[in-house]
């Protein structure tokens, strides 16, 4: 029973604020590359390897003489679609398998729910280890992979979302105004049910980029001279003596991955 | 012994000589509580003497709720000025000071029964708790202990009681154990924040009943948080009246009553329904015409959990054209499976139910919908029936857009008329529920309803969620457009002084079965059955 109020403007904390802009320049690395380096990820310069970071090298130069900074912006793209590919097929083959299992009920549901239970029941890397290599070793195979393994999480969560929904009192209203089941399916369950699975795209977001990298890192990504994070990373901790090739990509994950999930967290506070 | 008796004799060592003087027992001077830079309660005095009783009335928002957590110090707001008890400023005493007093001092009674107590764990081994605030160190000495004052808030079977799980109670047992307890140490003074909100109102009397009786007879001092003026009247001896956090009126509770010097006080006075029955008379024209509405021996039974059910048993009733009827009874009467069956939700077992001559029962999906375009209803709950993510103006229009009403533009003005039958702005047209308040949001809904132009509107307790005054501010508009559009309402409500203010006919149903039903006059002026008239008493009468 909360009296009439404005609506208050919301506070952003700075963490948030900072999270947004690491994610904002991570994004234009991904799309326009060119503008942040005008170094070229492929050429080596022989005589400049193992150079450490330096005002010329931001992030050093690897065993080729390559300057890394440049690397690791040209690999973002790689890196930011295929985690983007994983969560996009998490979330729509996910989101419909719980719409439709919460929705429908009965029978589909069953069906479905054990299905989950079976996707879930595996461990999620070694189910993407087992797509990826039914698939074929290509980055984008290895997303594809991931977005497999965590259908299992969406469904559920949408399924449980729709299923609070679907009782609601407003759903029962529309019903008693004349809505059709598909009218009330698409125009109230779908927009709220979807609100929590939002968060949780973003949350997953990150977690892709980890194991994505992680898959690149074992090799089932595509090979060198393809410059994913974590096949940076891979290549890198060859050469103990040149840290900064394991330190600087590892860093800037690290960086993109905490700010991603301090977004959803503070998406899921705010709703 | 009689538990009376011994309760009495068990008054031990007071810890502090009793003065009789006001505010002897508790002092608020200069009280300010804020939370973080937002101020709840500004400048707030008042007293309470030994064995008195004093009420802090006020709406949601009014903070009332904030200085009885501040009496407690369970408050997370900052507190300033003074709250003296028994001569001492609490607000400044230190924590490990002040634990003793609560509990053992100063009892406090909760507002929701249910979720004060532990569900996993029994009634009996909760109360052991608060017997221990007594001192009595034996665990058989305290369980007796507890028993006796089971008995004492009038628990008839309080060894059943000690043994159950809350689950097992109804929520009038609940509370009643929940005074117990509270008394149990035999504090000086009890503060009972809404203790009847969450209970059927038969329920609510007895148990205001009770604590006007501890009052009396074990001289505790009671601290009533209520948003109702009529039960303060009726159960304290003086009033502080709260708005924003400011005080608007305070004195003894004739004199608040009799000369309220505020007008805020005055408009409170007006808007509670049990103090004035004829408020709505000069808009209710009585026109009776056909019979709109006939349900004749309709009886359903759900099956749960294996066992049959009778929700409704045998019920028959008729509405006439541009009327009111009301259906009274407290929770489980089968109110709400009457309104299911009216629109179609649920299949009767058996009986007929015919909506302005067509036969309601039986149909297919189709059909049905065909007449819910002239039977439409208002949820109970303005915060749940409105979808969140919808803004005003599609929320309102989704049935002109359901039964493809009309085009675009007449849909628009349709839309428009109806919030403004209703009394709201068209600035809200964009906004969503979130940003509006409980009074608002239920006017969507009504404008919702309105909005096809229905011939009859079912209200499921409409007003049950909200403030005394906006009730008034609804109930006002629902007069209106009866009088205006001549609207057939049947009205589900379990308040019956605002039953007797705007229905024309009543059915008073008790377990699914209608043990009373008549015009309003007959039935609140001379009930037949001993059940009415136990509903009847339970309206607050108000400063006789």
């Amino acid at each position: 029973m909360s009296p009439a109020r404005p609506v208050a403007r919301v506070r952003v904390p700075l963490t948030v604020v900072l999270s947004f802009a690491v994610v904002a320049l991570v994004l234009s690395w991904s799309l326009v590359p060119d503008l942040f380096t005008g170094q070229d990820p492929a050429r080596g310069v022989p005589a400049d390897k193992f150079r450490g970071p330096s005002g010329a090298h931001w992030f050093g130069t690897d065993h080729l003489g390559r300057d890394l900074f440049s690397r690791v912006v040209h690999g973002t793209a790689s890196s930011v679609t295929s985690a983007l590919i994983a969560v996009g097929i998490a979330v729509v083959v996910g989101g419909l398998f719980g719409l439709l299992a919460g929705f429908l009920g009965g029978w589909t549901d069953t069906v479905l729910a054990r299905l989950v239970d079976v996707l879930l029941a595996i461990p999620e890397f070694l189910l993407a280890v087992v797509v990826v290599s039914a698939l074929g070793f290509q980055t984008i195979n290895a997303a594809v992979a991931v977005g497999v393994s965590a259908v299992g999480v969406f469904a559920r969560v949408m399924r449980s979302e729709v299923l609070g929904t679907r009782r609601a009192v407003f759903v029962e209203a529309s019903y008693l105004q004349g809505g059709s089941r598909w009218h009330i399916l698409v125009r109230h369950v779908l927009p709220n049910a979807s609100r929590s699975l939002a968060s949780l795209a973003v949350l997953q977001f990150g977690y892709s980029i980890l194991l994505i990298a992680a898959l690149a890192f074992l090799g089932f990504g595509d090979p060198p001279p393809a410059s994913d994070w974590g096949l940076l990373v891979s290549v890198g901790k060859d050469y103990p003596l040149a840290p900064w090739l394991v330190y600087a990509p590892a860093l800037v994950m690290i960086a993109t991955v905490l700010s991603v999930n301090r977004i959803s967290r503070w998406l899921r506070k705010t709703d | 012994m009689a538990p009376q008796d011994r309760l009495t004799l068990d008054r031990a060592e007071p810890q502090a000589a009793p003065v009789r003087e006001p505010g002897s027992l508790l002092r608020a001077a200069d009280l300010s509580v804020s939370y973080g830079h937002h101020q709840v309660v500004s400048g707030v005095g008042f007293g309470l003497s030994h064995g008195e009783s004093l009420a802090l009335i006020g709406e949601s928002g009014s903070g009332k709720s904030t200085i009885a957590r501040a009496v407690l110090r369970l408050g997370t707001g900052r507190a300033s000025g003074r709250v003296e008890f028994e001569g001492q400023d609490i607000l400044s005493l230190p924590e490990r000071r002040f634990r003793p007093l609560r509990g053992r001092r100063i009892g406090f009674v909760p507002q929701d029964p249910g979720s004060s107590l532990n569900a996993v764990r029994t009634i009996g081994s909760q109360a052991q708790e608060a017997a221990a605030l007594t001192g009595e160190r034996g665990t058989a000495q305290r369980k007796e202990l507890v028993l006796q004052t089971f008995a004492q808030v009038g628990l008839d079977d309080p060894r059943r009681v000690y043994d159950s799980y809350p689950h097992q109670l109804s929520g009038g047992m609940l509370q009643r154990v929940l005074i117990g307890l509270t008394v149990l140490p035999r504090p000086a003074l009890i503060v009972a924040d809404e203790p009847t909100s969450a209970l059927d109102v038969t329920i609510q009397k007895r148990i205001l009943d009770l604590l006007s009786e501890l009052r009396r007879d074990l001289g505790i001092s009671l601290l009533l948080i209520t948003h109702d003026l009529a039960i303060a009247a009726e159960h304290a001896d003086s009033l502080v009246v709260l708005k924003d956090g400011v005080v608007q009126d305070a004195g003894p509770t004739t004199a608040v009553f009799s000369a309220p010097e505020s007008d805020y006080t005055r408009r409170l006075h007006a808007d509670v329904p049990a103090l004035n029955p004829d408020r709505y008379r000069h808009l209710r024209t009585r026109r009776g015409g056909e019979p709109k509405i006939e349900v004749s021996g309709v009886t359903k039974v759900f099956t749960v959990e294996g066992k049959p059910l009778t929700a409704v048993d045998d019920v028959s009733f008729t509405v006439a054209a541009g009327t009111t009827h009301a259906l009274v009874g407290e929770s489980g009467s089968g109110k709400t499976t009457i309104v299911r069956l009216l629109l179609g939700l649920e299949e009767p077992g058996t009986g007929g139910i015919t909506v302005a001559g067509e036969e309601v029962t039986g149909r297919s999906h189709a059909s049905l919908r065909s007449i819910r375009r002239h039977l439409q209803l208002v949820y109970q709950n303005p915060f749940t029936s409105l979808d969140p993510t919808w803004k005003v103006e599609r929320l309102v229009r989704e049935p002109l857009d359901r039964f493809g009403v009309g085009t675009r533009q007449e849909r628009t003005d349709r839309v428009r008329a109806a919030l403004e039958s209703v009394g709201l702005e068209e600035n809200l047209l964009s906004r969503r529920p979130a940003a509006l308040s409980g009074g608002q949001r239920q006017r969507v809904a009504i404008a919702r309803s309105l909005v096809l132009r229905p011939d009859i509107i079912v209200l499921d307790e409409p007003t049950s969620a909200l403030d005394v005054s906006v009730q008034a501010g609804i109930v006002e508009v629902l007069v209106s457009l009866q009088a205006e559009l001549g609207l057939t309402y049947v009205f589900v409500s379990h308040d019956l002084a605002l039953v007797r203010q705007l229905a024309d006919t009543v059915s008073v149903l008790r377990r699914g079965r209608i043990v009373e039903s008549g015009t309003v006059q007959s039935v609140f002026d001379s009930p037949q059955q001993t059940y009415t008239r136990t509903l009847v008493d339970s309206i607050p009468q108000g400063f006789a």
